[in-house]
């Protein structure tokens, strides 16, 4: 009988620790198909961010390390300059890179390290319990915004990729989301075009990923993706912000 | 080996690469910024690693990471630069990573002052990261002594997997003294660092660099694992020297510069014919409470002294456990003790104990 779908190998036989329907599923099962088809894995090293991926260095299936709240891109730093010639990426949510490891991730972008971020925005902090994260969208309600999120008081949500095309040192950007097949392809792509730009040390590279938290939302799992596309697009649209292009030696 | 001149802060950090130093990642601030240049050019030079992180927080982050990776690495820094390196040091702790962490001291609290000063023992020997944790602290006098144990200190971090912190102060940091660099160190049983995150390539199975610990059971289990690992430090790091002893009437206990005063001032004494004794704590983590068991029971009391208003002292108190009069003498903010204020707080210190 032929094989039409499997778990990647990418990804340990730990069970998930996500909530019923959140993406950050799918976006592990892309991120561990792309290791695996470039025979990234025996090279690998991953960060584990602190948010509801914090577990995540148990479902990698490579080398991983854990980061304190915010420092990915420092400790993923640290390990790229000893190793070169190691594939290195981080995987954080909104908080972790928007919020408090902004200045992180700025300058490791800036120095232009040849690293992969896998940056996870779903417009809210998940693992605390649904607060106000600097991504949430104006009028959201969280946990810490129960009136919605008002732009006077708390500022508009702060758009990454858009902040971080104008930084030299980043090799390939772009917004993608997974909320359909089809936008779960062009994800993939772009993960994995991400990930050959750092074989080729090309510098810099990020994918930002729009993702859905259906507990914290409040939404059911099903509208919560229409939730995603009619709020969170309009606000974050999906666009290559910069790609390097074709590689010449 | 001849002698060479050497500046404290550029002999930290040959010392460091005699050491076997892969990388450094480290942030600007005075007075160490002599540590960072020196090590900018030669670490480039030699194909190794120099980061100037965009801060102390990136910069202790980016030494987890290449600890995590198996290599040898360190950061320098000052007093408010060591402040935002806690947590780091925390996480360091937890994860079990070996790495060297120079620290010069500066006046503080606040952004104080850029002048020597020794107000950071409770942020060396307690520490502000959280958790149970420790670090193991070294404070050498010279600038040779120094730089025998930071050539050891990569061995005794490997050895223990535990950051391993030396502690000198901005005096030390810009003084210059003739030095042997080539002494040798002890040798150690380092076994391999089977548990680095270096690829799966290079090791069987998937190797994991966390401090996490969701299941209380388990955490309280590491931590004790910790702790016992503690007990091992303690039993076989823990240095100190005892001068004049035998036939003292009363002792200071004094570390780094402080105790270069206090020899000093020990010779003045004589002099004047009261017998003083000297316990210079090398280690200050872990503290030598057995040096205090060299004390001759009959001495009039026990001068801690400082330059800082009494951290030490904590240590002197319990370590004393009410045996002897305890007293104190201390500059601070910058301002380095003359000989002679040491000389009058013996006499004064005499006076109030014989009282
Ligand atoms: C220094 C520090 N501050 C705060 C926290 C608590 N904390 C844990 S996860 C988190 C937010 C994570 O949100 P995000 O990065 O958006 O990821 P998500 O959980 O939504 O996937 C916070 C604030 C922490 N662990 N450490
Ligand atoms: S809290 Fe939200 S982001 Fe976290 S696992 Fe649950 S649904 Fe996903």
């Amino acid at each position: 009988m032929a094989v039409k779908y499997q778990k990647s190998a990418g990804l340990t036989d730990n069970a998930l620790t996500y909530c019923p329907g959140c993406t950050h599923g799918i976006v592990h099962k892309l991120v561990g198909e792309c290791l695996v088809e470039l025979g990234l894995l025996p090279d690998t090293i991953g960060i584990a961010s602190v948010g509801c991926s914090v577990f995540s260095y148990d479902f990698f299936n490579c080398d991983m390390q854990q980061a304190p709240h915010g420092r990915a891109c420092a400790v993923a730093t640290g390990i790229k300059r000893v190793l070169p010639d190691n594939i290195i990426f981080t995987y954080q949510g909104d908080g972790d890179l928007a919020s408090i490891g902004i200045a992180e991730t700025i300058h490791a972008a800036n120095r232009g390290e040849n690293i992969t971020v896998i940056f996870v925005n779903n417009a809210i902090y998940g693992m605390t319990g649904g607060q106000m994260a600097p991504t949430s969208l104006i009028g959201q309600k969280t946990t810490t915004s129960p009136f919605g999120r008002v732009l006077q008081q708390h500022g508009s949500p702060i758009k990454v990729s858009e902040m971080f095309a104008t930084i030299d040192g980043v090799a390939y950007l772009e917004r993608v989301t997974v909320t359909t097949p089809k936008h779960i392809r062009n994800a993939k792509k772009a993960i994995k075009k991400a990930f050959q730009y750092q074989q080729e040390k090309r510098g810099f590279t990020m994918v930002e990923i729009l993702s859905t938290c259906p507990v914290n939302w409040g939404i059911k799992p099903v509208d919560s993706l229409k939730w995603l596309e009619e709020h969170m697009i309009p606000v974050f649209p999906l666009k290559l912000f910069k790609d390097t292009g074709e590689f010449h030696e | 080996m001849p002698k060479v001149l050497m500046k404290g802060n550029e002999a930290i950090g040959l010392a460091a690469v005699l050491g076997g130093c892969d990388a450094f990642y480290g942030y600007p601030i005075t007075p160490q910024n002599e540590i960072p240049e020196y090590l900018s050019k030669y670490m480039i030079e030699h194909n190794k690693v120099f980061v100037q992180a965009e801060s102390e927080v990136a910069a202790i982050n980016m030494v987890y990471g290449a600890a995590g990776a198996g290599k040898r690495v360190m950061t320098s820094s000052s007093s408010p630069g060591i402040a935002l390196k806690q947590e780091g040091i925390s996480y360091i702790t937890g994860a079990e990573l070996p790495c060297l962490i120079v620290s010069v001291m500066r006046g503080g609290p606040g952004l104080g002052g850029i002048q020597p000063s020794q107000a950071d023992y409770y942020q060396a020997t307690r520490g502000g990261g959280n958790g149970d944790y420790h670090v193991i602290v070294f404070a050498p006098e010279t600038i040779q002594e120094t730089i025998d144990i930071i050539k050891e200190s990569f061995d005794i971090a490997d050895y223990y997997r535990n950051p391993v912190m030396v502690l000198v102060d901005g005096l030390l940091g810009q003084m210059m003294e003739s030095v042997d660099l080539n002494k040798p160190i002890k040798k150690r049983f380092l076994p391999p660092k089977d548990w680095a995150t270096n690829g799966m390539k290079n090791h069987s199975g998937r190797n994991v660099v966390s401090s996490l610990n969701i299941d209380p059971q388990k955490l309280e289990n590491h931590n004790l694992k910790l702790q016992a690992k503690y007990q091992n430090v303690i039993k076989n790091e823990t240095r100190f020297e005892c001068i004049n002893m035998e036939k003292a009437e009363y002792v200071i206990v004094a570390y780094g510069t402080m105790s270069r005063i206090v020899r000093s001032a020990l010779e003045v004494l004589k002099e004047k014919g009261i017998n003083v004794g000297l316990i210079r704590p090398i280690s200050l983590w872990p503290f030598p409470k057995e040096a205090f068991k060299q004390i001759p029971s009959n001495i009039k009391g026990i001068l801690c002294t400082e330059m800082s208003l009494g951290q030490m002292l904590d240590d002197v108190l319990i370590a004393n456990n009410g045996k002897h009069p305890v007293g104190f003498f201390g500059r601070t903010g910058g301002m380095i003790p003359e000989v002679e204020e040491v000389v009058r707080a013996i006499e004064r210190f005499q006076e109030t104990v014989v009282k």
